[in-house]
This record gives structure tokens, sequence and C-alpha cells, in this order.
């Protein structure tokens, strides 16, 4: 499948995005903020970074980037969208995500590996893997704690939209240790953590993280699922 | 993240100038060339800048009159000791006498250039250096150790490389006095967030605390970088009618007289007034900068390049129009400003981050204007490239500048500043830890164990490096807490480079000439650990006030130090920096030569782990263990003396064991440095790796168990080996002439020391992981 990688001004973790689309079978599309044109790609990555420096609301500028129409209407149409880290806060700047990211709680940036839970393996992100799988993937953010209010948390949760939960210990004061969440559909997928960075052993923790980027072919009902 | 106090909106338009964001006006009362001509006897604020009375007659016997105002603050900040190395550079010169040429062939740029270019084969070159921010930190630590980052990568920028990696030794007071509860927080962020922020992964570096660093914390910045050789770019300014551009970031009143004021001044009582010195960093319009950059370069647009880093404008210009063939004509009112109310001479001097100049074809302005567009960087054509063989420089059409440009960037002064041993190092050489009261016994050695793993030096640094990205760009091989940082160059071919930067200033304190070929050769073992064949170093020189003769004989010893171990061990000197003055009041700093060693490896997938990977495995120990405590970690942390002589310093023996170490790739599952703590340190280092245990003997280590444990010699590793590889292992170390001794073997969760005592590695670790968050928070 072609799965398009948006680059912003201040994107990051583009080309490491566009490699673990490679690794995961599929080819990777560079995509420019802005222009109005996904390139008839199969799917899109939000990747991480800073972009627009996050001086203003991460996100909230990223947001009115010509792409992102192209991108809001496609996944109201069905389109696969990972969000990660900088690329989640986006969505849920877009409303294509309930929620929003706040400076973690202990007010530092944290890298380190993380232990998650795979809460939901409906979405197209997270089909290749068994529903509880445990993973280790690259958890790096200074602005990463989940939070709703509670009458979403509650909804959310009543309706199986925790992707992924934070094991051992919450990084960043997400509540309920979210992690990852999805929208109703399950085509669109926000995730703090960087499983972009857990697709091979030499450069990572492992290659826990490389589900998310086989997940699609899965979803597509054209492979098995490969995690357990 | 948010960051207050940076710039709170990115640039909104994109190119060319925009009017009246510009100085829309003359100057009243314009000190022009005309009126420095006819007016030769006015009272200037030379001494306000930080030149000497013989500095500032020798400009006026330059110009044939007294310097404008605006030529007075380009003489003055690029005479500062911090630009033009004034009392450095007589000692600094011998690192010419090492041949210029690394095991792989010549190299490609040398010192002089903004960083030096080694070839790492397969048509890739490598460029590194690193640098001092230290006075700005002290000052304001977020963004003085901020901007020490960004200055560096755009030094690696310029060569035409991408920065693919940084590292960051960092030195500290006491960890438990309160300034360095202000200090050690802000440099740590300002380091994090200027860095991750840019999407370069921080592989390593160093955070040493010994209390002469309180009122002077040491930060010095390294960045590498990777270039295809066809990319190598240079700063000179050729070609006449060749146009020159600023772009990136606009102008703006900070960091004006930075250099001159805080470089080269020694901190009084009142330092933090000094606060406006300080720039302040945007490390988003300097990730914009790099792929701009990069693009640039890859369009071919780019004739010469340099980036603008202490001095601003005046270094740039000058180091351009001096390296050319003619010179440059540059019209000031051009650049575009962040305040209109600047003068030119503030122009001139500020330190405004995140700023390039290049020069460009005119046929190819249209098309760097365009990619610069693409980025959203403010570019403007200030000047162009004459054959006049002078800097002009107009103000609204009146000249300011008219100078040759190579007095401004290379006539600076040059002092034989005096220099002697000082009285009291013999006193101090006589004063031989080994004298002190040892540990006796297993509970004592078991005690001496777990009070060193958790003291601050030797502690957990996860608390500073978990606030660093090391996995950003997907080539992160080997990081903190490995020996050295490992990055993948080539994902096709695993080429990949190593770096490591180390130094132990009590060493140097006690023989600088000794302590910076320890610092030299710690790095070197820590590169080849990994595997990686040591090419080159870069070296950033912390020392105190060259007016101090026994501080200037520092220097001049380190200086020596390391060039006769440079050519030793056939590894050039690539650049680096210096930095003076680092002292309070009369108490100077630790001697500090920072010293980094690139390697490079052929595969990475190869690398040598730095601790115990399984159980079962069989340890051993390379090189001689020797009774040497003086300047130890024992003896700071237990007895809080620093005496005696240091380690001795064996280059050969270095030698051999750096080839044996790359010739046992493959061969050994785990190599580890012994350094700081010594075989203790190491034992403990190995097993929180994976947590796998260890039981050693110490009888073939040395007859005293103290000395086997606590002694810190130098050209030791500790290696471990499949039972099946042991022979092999044993035969290539004969071969190498390096000293062998199989220690003991792998396994069990605990560090077992035959006949002395027991540790769970969890209860070492634990100890070792507490320290830094139980003072810091």
């Amino acid at each position: 499948m072609k799965v398009g990688v948006v680059t912003f001004p201040g994107s990051l973790d583009d080309v490491d995005a566009q490699r673990a689309v490679r690794i995961g079978g599929n080819e990777a599309v560079a995509l420019w903020h802005g222009d109005a044109d996904l390139q008839g790609v199969d799917a899109v990555v939000l990747p991480g970074g800073f972009s627009y420096g996050d001086y203003l609301r991460c996100g909230a500028i990223s947001r009115f980037s010509p792409v992102m129409g192209e991108v809001v209407a496609a996944a109201g149409a069905g389109l696969p969208v990972l969000g990660i880290c900088n690329g989640f806060q986006i969505l849920c700047e877009s409303h294509l995500l309930p929620g929003a990211l706040i400076r973690n709680d202990h007010r530092k940036f944290a890298c380190r590996d993380q232990r998650l839970r795979i809460e939901d393996t409906t979405t197209a992100w997270t089909s290749s893997y068994v529903a509880g799988s445990e993973v280790t993937v690259v958890l790096k953010n200074g602005e990463g704690a989940f939070v709703a209010d509670e009458a979403t948390l509650d909804q959310i949760e009543a309706e199986g939209r925790v992707v992924a939960r934070y094991l051992g210990g919450n990084p960043n004061g997400s509540l309920r240790d979210i992690a990852g969440v999805r929208n109703e559909a399950g085509n669109v997928v926000g995730l703090m953590p960087h499983p972009e960075h857990a697709v091979e052993t030499l450069t990572g923790p492992g290659t826990d993280g490389l589900g998310f980027f086989t997940s699609l072919a899965v979803w597509a009902g054209v492979a098995e699922r490969t995690f357990a | 993240m948010t960051d207050p106090a940076a710039p709170a909106v990115p640039p909104a338009s994109t190119t060319a100038a925009a009017p009246e964001a510009t100085s829309a006006h003359p100057a009243v009362n314009l000190d022009t060339v005309v009126r420095a001509a006819g007016d030769p006897d006015r009272e200037q604020p030379w001494a306000d800048l930080g030149l000497k009375t013989d500095e500032y007659d020798r400009i006026r016997e330059i110009l044939g009159r007294r310097p404008t105002s605006s030529e007075l603050a380009m003489y003055s900040v690029m005479w500062s000791e911090h630009c033009s190395y004034k009392s450095s550079k007589v000692h600094l010169k011998q690192f010419s006498e090492i041949p210029q040429e690394t095991r792989a062939g010549k190299m490609l740029a040398g010192i002089g250039e903004n960083a030096g270019v080694i070839d790492i084969g397969q048509g890739y070159a490598v460029t590194f250096k690193v640098e001092s921010h230290n006075h700005p930190s002290y000052v304001e630590p977020h963004q003085g150790a901020a901007t020490g980052i960004g200055g560096i990568v755009r030094d690696i920028l310029a060569m035409g490389a991408r920065p693919v990696a940084v590292m960051d030794p960092l030195r500290f007071g006491p960890l438990d006095a309160p300034d360095t509860h202000r200090v050690l927080p802000g440099i740590v962020e300002g380091v994090g967030h200027y860095g991750n922020c840019l999407g370069l992964p921080n592989i390593g570096g160093e955070a040493v605390f010994d209390p002469t660093y309180l009122g002077n914390p040491l930060v010095n910045a390294l960045c590498v970088g990777v270039l295809r050789h066809e990319d190598l770019h240079l700063a000179k300014a050729s070609g006449v009618g060749n146009q020159v551009i600023l772009y990136g970031a606009r102008t703006g009143g900070d960091g004006i007289g930075g250099v001159s004021v805080l470089a080269s001044e020694t901190f009084d009582a009142d330092g933090p007034a000094k606060r406006p010195s300080v720039q302040v960093g945007d490390p988003f319009m300097e990730k914009l900068l790099i792929e701009c950059t990069l693009e640039l370069f890859a369009a071919g647009v780019v004739a010469g390049i340099q980036d603008l880093g202490g001095a601003g404008l005046s270094c740039a210009t000058s180091e351009l129009a001096s390296a050319g063939d003619g010179g440059m004509h540059v019209d000031l009112e051009k650049v575009l400003l962040r305040d209109s109310t600047l003068a030119p001479e503030e122009i001139l001097m500020s330190e405004s981050q995140e700023r390039m100049m290049a020069v460009v074809e005119p046929d190819d302005v249209a098309a760097f204007l365009a990619i610069c567009a693409k980025w959203e960087v403010e570019a403007t054509v200030v000047g162009e490239v004459t054959d006049t063989g002078r800097l002009e420089i107009d103000w609204h059409g009146e000249r300011v500048v008219d100078v040759p440009p190579r007095s401004v960037a290379h006539d600076g002064p040059t002092y034989e500043r005096p220099f002697a041993r000082p009285d009291w190092q013999d006193a101090l050489q006589a004063d031989g830890a080994e004298a002190l009261p040892r540990p006796a016994g297993g509970d004592e050695l078991r005690a001496t164990l777990l009070r060193l793993v958790a003291s601050p030096n030797l502690a957990d640094k996860s608390w500073i490096t978990d606030q660093y990205d090391r996995y950003v760009r997907g080539n992160t091989v080997l990081a903190q807490p490995a020996d050295s940082g490992m990055v993948r160059v080539d994902e096709e071919t695993h080429l990949g480079v190593a770096v490591s930067t180390d130094c132990n200033g009590r060493f140097a304190k006690l023989d600088p000439y000794a302590g910076a070929q320890l610092a030299l050769v710690e790095s070197y073992r820590n590169v080849a650990t990994g595997g990686a064949v040591p090419m080159a170093i870069s070296d950033c020189l912390n020392f105190g006030s060259p007016e101090d003769p026994a501080v200037m004989w520092q220097f001049a010893e380190a200086c020596r130090g390391l060039k006769d171990a440079c050519i030793e061990l056939e590894i050039p000197v690539t650049g680096g920096n210096v930095s003076l003055y680092n002292q309070t009041g009369e108490t100077a700093i630790l001697p500090t030569p920072v010293v980094a060693v690139l390697g490079v490896i052929e595969d990475v997938r190869r690398r040598t782990p730095s601790g115990f990977e399984a159980a079962g495995e069989t340890v051993v120990l390379l090189g001689e263990t020797r009774e040497e405590l003086s300047g130890s970690e024992w003896a700071h942390v237990v007895h809080g003396h620093l005496g005696g002589r240091p380690p001795v310093v064996d280059l050969a023996a270095e030698k051999a064991l750096g080839a044996l170490l790359v010739d046992l790739v493959g061969v050994a599952t785990s190599a580890h440095d012994l350094s700081d703590g010594g075989l203790a340190q190491a034992l403990a280092e190995t097993t929180f790796h994976r947590g796998v245990g260890v039981s050693v003997g110490l009888d073939a280590v040395h007859a005293d168990p103290f000395v086997a444990l606590f002694a810190e010699s130098a050209a030791r590793v500790l290696v471990t080996v499949p039972a099946e590889g042991v022979n092999e292992l044993l035969a290539r170390a004969t071969a190498y002439g390096v000293p062998v001794a199989a220690i003991g073997r792998t396994g069990g969760d605990a560090i077992v020391v035959d006949g002395q005592f027991e540790i769970a590695v969890d209860e070492a670790r634990t100890a070792w992981a507490a320290t830094l968050p139980a003072a810091l928070g």
C-alpha cells in the first residue's frame, strides 16, 4: 500500500516514519504540508516533531495547513490516518480525535523505552496485534499527557476506543494511562509513543512497533496477523 | 513544548526585504569614514569594548586614522579572546606539526575551517567539532546551553554536512550546592529543548561535578555531520559580482557584546547583571535553516557559506572576504531587523542566532530565494563580492566601514603570555593518595563500592539523558550509558561512526601534560571498545585566566601533551575550541581539556556492546593494574583529596589495546573501558546493562584487593567472551602484546568478588540510580 508521510515545518520523525512504513512492507510517499494533495495514497502518517516549534499550543498551527484540509476530508471518508506524538496533537487540534495533550505532569521532556498494552486491535493501525499484547516502544515527549473531561473519557472507554495504555508507570500524567485513542470508525488513531523507533533491533528497543506498520494490510484483509 | 523565552510566532513573510522592518532612517551623528578622518582625536570607548591600549593603537596604525565606531565594534569583537585565540594560538599552532591525515588518507578540511572534515570511505566524509558555551550558561543556563548547541550545529552545517548527532560534555559545582540546582536543570533543559527540537539524537556526553566549577560551569557541545565528498563547502567569498545573501532569523539586540564582554572577562561577584548579553535561541528556526540550507546545497546554488555565531556579521563578512580573492561590499541597512532602532555598530556586533550568510552567483539568486521561500526562511541580498580587496560597509549610502578584511579576521594580536610551572605543583604531586587510609576486608570494600557507585560522578545520569531524544533519525546504534555514541551513516552498507568525549580534570591538575593525554586515551579507548577504529580528534580546552602564568603553563602543557599523543597514536586534531577565563575570582577551574575522538566502523551491526549480554561467559581483563590512586574517584569521594601523580600514560599500550579491541569485533560479546572508579565501577556498570551478574577473583588483577578494585590505571578494558572463544581471545591479546587475565564468569544476579563480598545487582543499581533524582527532584 502507498502510505503518505506529511512533513510540516519542524517535523522531525518524518524520515523515521518513512523507514518504518517501508520496513512494514508498504511504499512511503513524502507529502508536503503546503500542498493540498494526498497524491492518491492509501493511508497517511502524521509524524512526530515540533511543528512550528510548538510555540503556540502543539499542533494548533499545523491543523490549518493546506494538506490537513485534505487529510480531514479523506479521514471522514475512511482513509487510515495515524498521528504519532506531534501528529496525535495535530489530530486532536483537528477534532479528528477527542481530548488534548498537555505538558507532562513532571514538567520535563521524557525519553525512554516504554511498555504498552495494545487494547484495541480493530483499527487500521493495530490489526496486526492480538488484543492485550504487551509491547515495548520508544516514548519521547514534553507535552504528552492525554486529558479529556470525565464524560468523554467514560465514553471512549465504553466504546473501546482506547487503543493503547501505558504499563510499568505512567510517564507523563495521562489520564487513565491512555497512550493512544481512535475515532469511532477506527481508521484514525493517535498515539503518543513512537512505534516507528521500534522497528529494528539495531536502532531501537526491539521490533514491537512494527505491527503499527504491518496492520494496514491485515485491516484491508490482504494479510494475516503477525504479532501475538 | 512551550518555551516562554522563545519568540512566540514563526516568521510570516517569506523572502526579500520588507522595507519597514529594516532601519528606515540614517542615524543622527553617524560616525562615517569621512568623519573619522576629519575628527582624529575623538575619545572612543575602546576600553569598555575590551580592547587594550596597544590593540587600539594597532587598529589606528592599520587604518591610518582612528576607526569609525562601526569599525571599532568589529575589531573589538573579532580581536576578543574568544574569536582571535590571541592567548592560545602560539600553543595551538603545534597541532599543525601532527600529520594532517588519518588512516583513510588526507583530511578533506582541517584546522581553520568551521570544522575539520575527514574521509570515512564509500564516498562519505564526516565533520565533527566540540565547542564551549560556558559563560553564557552560567548567566542564563537555559538559553546559554541552548545556543551552544545551535552554534555548533551551524558550524557543521556550514561545511555542507547534514548534522546527525550531538553530545554534551557538562561540568557543574557540587551536586548538593544550591547554585548547581539553579544551573544544572536549566542547562539540561536548554541542551534538551534545542537539540530535541532540531531532531538530532543526543548520543552521549559527560556530567562531572567538582567544586571548582561552582561559579563557572562548563557547557561543551559537540556535533557530528555527514556529507558526500562532493558536497564539501567552504567559507569564502570569491567571484567578483557574486551576491552576498543573509538568511535565517532577523537581527536583533540580543548578544550584543556577548563575545567581548562575556567570553573574555572573568566573572565578578555581580555576574548576573550581564544578562542582556546572552542570546536567545529559536530551535524551530534552526531546524528550518538546516533543511533549507541542505536543499540549497543540493540545488548547487551556494558558492560559499559561513554561519553567524560569535561576533555575528563582523565575523561572517570579514572571514568570508578574507578567505576569498577580492573584497566585499555590504549595504548594512538591508539587513532585516527585529528592532528597527538598532545602530550600525549594534547590527555588526549582534549575536542573534539562527543566521547564515551565503555567497551566490547572480544567476542563482532567484533559485536561492525560492528555496528559502519554500522553507519560510527570510533571505535578503545585502551585498556583493568586489575586486577592491577591502571590506566596505555602507549605511544608507554613507561608508561606515572600510578595512582590509584580513586585518579584522586574522591579524588580531598574538600574545606570548608568560607561563610558569606553579610553585605549588611539587607539593601537590608529593601528596599522593596512595598514602591515604584504605578500606580493609570484604565488608569495607563492599561499602566502598556502594558509596562510590552512588557518588555524583559515577552515579546514573539518566535524570539528565532521559531529557534528550536519543532515537530521532533512527540511526542510533549506541548511546549513553554506552562507552561511545554510535550512529549508522548508511542503511545499505551499514557504515557508521562512533564518538566519545572524555576528560578527568583532576588528573590534568596533577599533571596537565599527562592529564590531557589521559583524556585523549580514554576517549580513544571508548571508541575502540565499541569496535570502531579511532580516526581523529576535536578538543575543547577549558582553562582559567591566561593572565595567570600558572594557568598558562597548564594550557601549554596540555597542548604539548595532546600533540605528542596524537603523533604517537597517528590521529590528527581536526579543530576545536579554546575557552579561557573560566574562573571565579582567583580560583581557576580544574584544567579541563575535553577530548572527543571519532572512529569509523565498517558494519555497525557488528559493534561490541558495553555491558554483559548473557550468563556463562568468561570475563577477561585486558591491561595492567598498578597501584594508582592519586586523582581517583575514591580519593575524591572518600577523602576529598587531590594530590600525587596521575596514572601512567603508556601510548604504545593504548595503541595496541585499541587495535586489539577492533580485532575482537565478533569475538568479544561485550567490552567496557575501565576509568573513573576502576574495576569496581566497571563491574557495576556491566551488570546494570541487562541485569546479568558476575563472579570474579582479584588475584590475577593485583595483590591488594583494594587496588584491584579501585585503582584507575589507564589502558584497561573488561571484555567477555563465550567459553569457546576464550583461547582465541587469549591468543589475540598475546599477539598484540596486551596483558590479559581471565578473572571470572558472568551469571547470577549479584556482583560476587571471591573471598571478599557479594552485592545483589539490584541493590547496587538502586544506589546508583537514586543519587541524581534525590538531589534534583
